[in-house]
């Protein structure tokens, strides 16, 4: 119960800082913004890591496999793509 | 102690995240952001690699070897233009990595350590995989609307039937706690969700998907936390709540600049307009066609000059055309600046990747707050593929299905050219008086062809 609660506690501060910075974020970023927030939602890669490589029963190495083709997308695809956008915006600086 | 040191490993990806998003609240500081962004992941990646618990590399370093090919060939081959559809599949692939996260820890735990099942691990596993589901196949339907692969389905009762699905997912999750080895009921709220997440987004129509698009990247966040409770993990806790908060954000941006209430889009309600006027009613000989040459001697004399660009002009790729016009319109002394609707395109800022690929510098784009008052002292607006954007219907008649909808009021420049194929209606489905304005001209050209056309006549002059 006690992690619980300590989960909690980060959880709901995370989201207070998130509510914060973003609102930060000029409309101009807002595409980088969905892309970008996209690649690191990709962090379940670390849970998909863990299972993909532990000792458990087959089926949950497969689906901790799965999960990495996916999760690794998200994040390579989706810090190409932001880089390749927030490089157009800085060109003509 | 080695516990210690990959919790800290976790907090220090997590800072990078935040400093990441920092970055982003600029254009100039937003490169090095992202790039703070992909050393966390990346310190985070190598944290869990050298975790104990993990024994065998071989189906981990597969899965990054294909995830990267495939995600380096999306970032690199995806054009501009279609970014909405790319957000869309990666919000969906982030949902379905969550789904088999949380399914393979159910798996782990049983095998391994049934303390591990406590409830609260139980929740957060089936949370993960009623989320993660219903953001991957949401997301799906979302890309095919996109994509123009599937239309727009409307069923009566589709309310119900959802409300239906959600209370059998909900049991099955109660169900679940009670009986934690029935791993087939996990699977079982999958199926569910999976049904529930097509039939929220089948009914819901082109115009509302940069809603969508957003809810469902937030979606991705809350099913990544979800994720986090399940592996009793901070930085999965954190980084979930952080995008579950940037698109709750972002939905709620768009919600307010299409005057839409977020019910009314999640259920796929249009508050019924019978009090639209009909088009003959409001064009009926008054909308005035113009050639490019008339077109280009209005222009010659402007000093201030306005683009509004709308997804049209995405759609016939015209951001270049545009780039070149409004280069010829500068060298000749104009000022030019582009008024950007928050929900022009099809998702947040999808406008200003566009613009910003044809080279044209962020601060020439100005939000609709800001470029409102500057109207009047505008000589020529130039409204390229956009339409409700600029329908001053929203202001004047308050039975309009747009009426209270912000909008760009051109209708207050001195001049206003509309390069538009036809008088056909945009997505709202209501003519726009605009258009039969006595101080608009039309130019019916696709986006691409009536900026160049004007660009040639220009420089005749």
């Amino acid at each position: 119960m006690e992690i619980l609660v300590v989960s909690l506690t980060v959880f709901v501060l995370a989201l207070f800082i998130g509510v914060e910075i973003i609102t930060k974020v000029p409309p101009t970023l807002h595409t980088p913004l969905m892309s970008g927030s996209n690649a690191i939602s990709g962090i379940t890669l670390v849970g998909a890591i863990l299972s993909a490589g532990s000792l458990g029963p087959q089926a949950a190495t497969i689906l901790g496999f799965l999960a990495v083709i996916l999760a690794t997308i998200n994040v390579v695809g989706g810090f190409m793509v932001t880089n390749r956008m927030l490089g157009m915006f800085r060109r003509k600086d | 102690m080695g516990n210690a040191l990959i919790n800290l490993a976790y907090l220090a990806s997590a800072t990078l995240f935040i400093l990441g998003i920092k970055g982003l609240t600029h254009p100039r500081t937003a490169v090095r952001g992202n790039q703070l962004g992909a050393i966390g992941m990346l310190i985070a990646v190598v944290t869990a690699l050298v975790d104990q618990q993990v024994v065998n590399y071989v189906w981990i370093i597969a899965g990054l070897v294909i995830g990267s090919g495939i995600g380096a060939l999306m970032a690199t081959r995806v054009q501009m233009t279609d970014m909405p559809q790319m957000v869309a599949l990666l919000n969906g692939f982030g949902g379905a990595a969550s789904t088999f996260v949380a399914g393979a820890a159910l798996l782990d735990a049983l095998q391994i350590d049934l303390a591990l099942i406590t409830p609260q691990f139980i929740v957060a596993t089936a949370a993960s995989g009623l989320v993660g589901t219903v953001t991957f196949w949401g997301s799906l339907v979302a890309f095919g609307k996109l994509q123009g692969i599937v239309k727009d389905v409307r069923l009566p009762g589709a309310q119900i039937f959802n409300a239906i699905l959600l209370v059998v997912a909900l049991a099955l999750s109660v169900w679940l706690i009670v009986d934690p080895t029935a791993v087939w009921i996990y699977w079982a709220i999958v199926v569910v969700s999976s049904i529930l997440g097509l039939s929220l987004v089948f009914p819901i129509g082109g115009a509302d998907m940069p809603v969508v698009i957003s809810l469902l990247n937030s979606y991705s966040g809350i099913a990544a936390a979800a994720a986090g409770f399940v592996l009793t993990n901070n930085a999965l806790i954190i980084t979930g709540s952080l995008v579950g908060a940037s698109g709750i954000i972002l939905t709620s941006i768009m919600c307010r600049a299409m005057n839409r209430s977020l019910t009314n889009v999640l259920f796929g309600i249009w508050v019924p307009s019978d009090a639209a006027d009909s088009s003959d009613d409001v064009y009926g000989g008054r909308v005035k066609a113009a050639n490019a040459e008339e077109l280009a001697m209005l222009m010659e004399t402007a000093r201030r000059v306005v683009i509004v660009p709308g997804y049209g002009m995405a759609v016939s790729q015209a951001q270049h055309a545009v780039r070149d016009l409004v280069n010829l319109l500068e060298e000749r002394g104009a000022e030019v600046e582009f008024a950007i609707h928050p929900v022009a395109g099809r998702m947040p800022g999808h406008m200003n990747v566009l613009l910003a690929e044809a080279d044209i510098p962020y601060d020439k784009m100005k939000e609709m707050d800001e470029i409102n008052p500057s109207f009047e002292q505008t000589d020529v607006v130039i409204v390229i593929g956009a339409n409700d954007v600029v329908n001053p219907v929203a202001r004047t008649n308050p039975s309009s299905p747009i009426a209270g909808m912000p909008i760009l009021n051109v209708d207050k420049a001195r001049s206003i050219i509309v390069i538009k194929r036809s008088l056909s209606p945009g997505f709202a489905g209501i003519p726009n008086p605009l258009f039969a304005a006595d101080n608009t001209l039309m130019l019916f050209a696709d986006a691409k062809k009536g900026a160049l056309d004007i660009m040639n006549a220009l420089k005749a002059v």
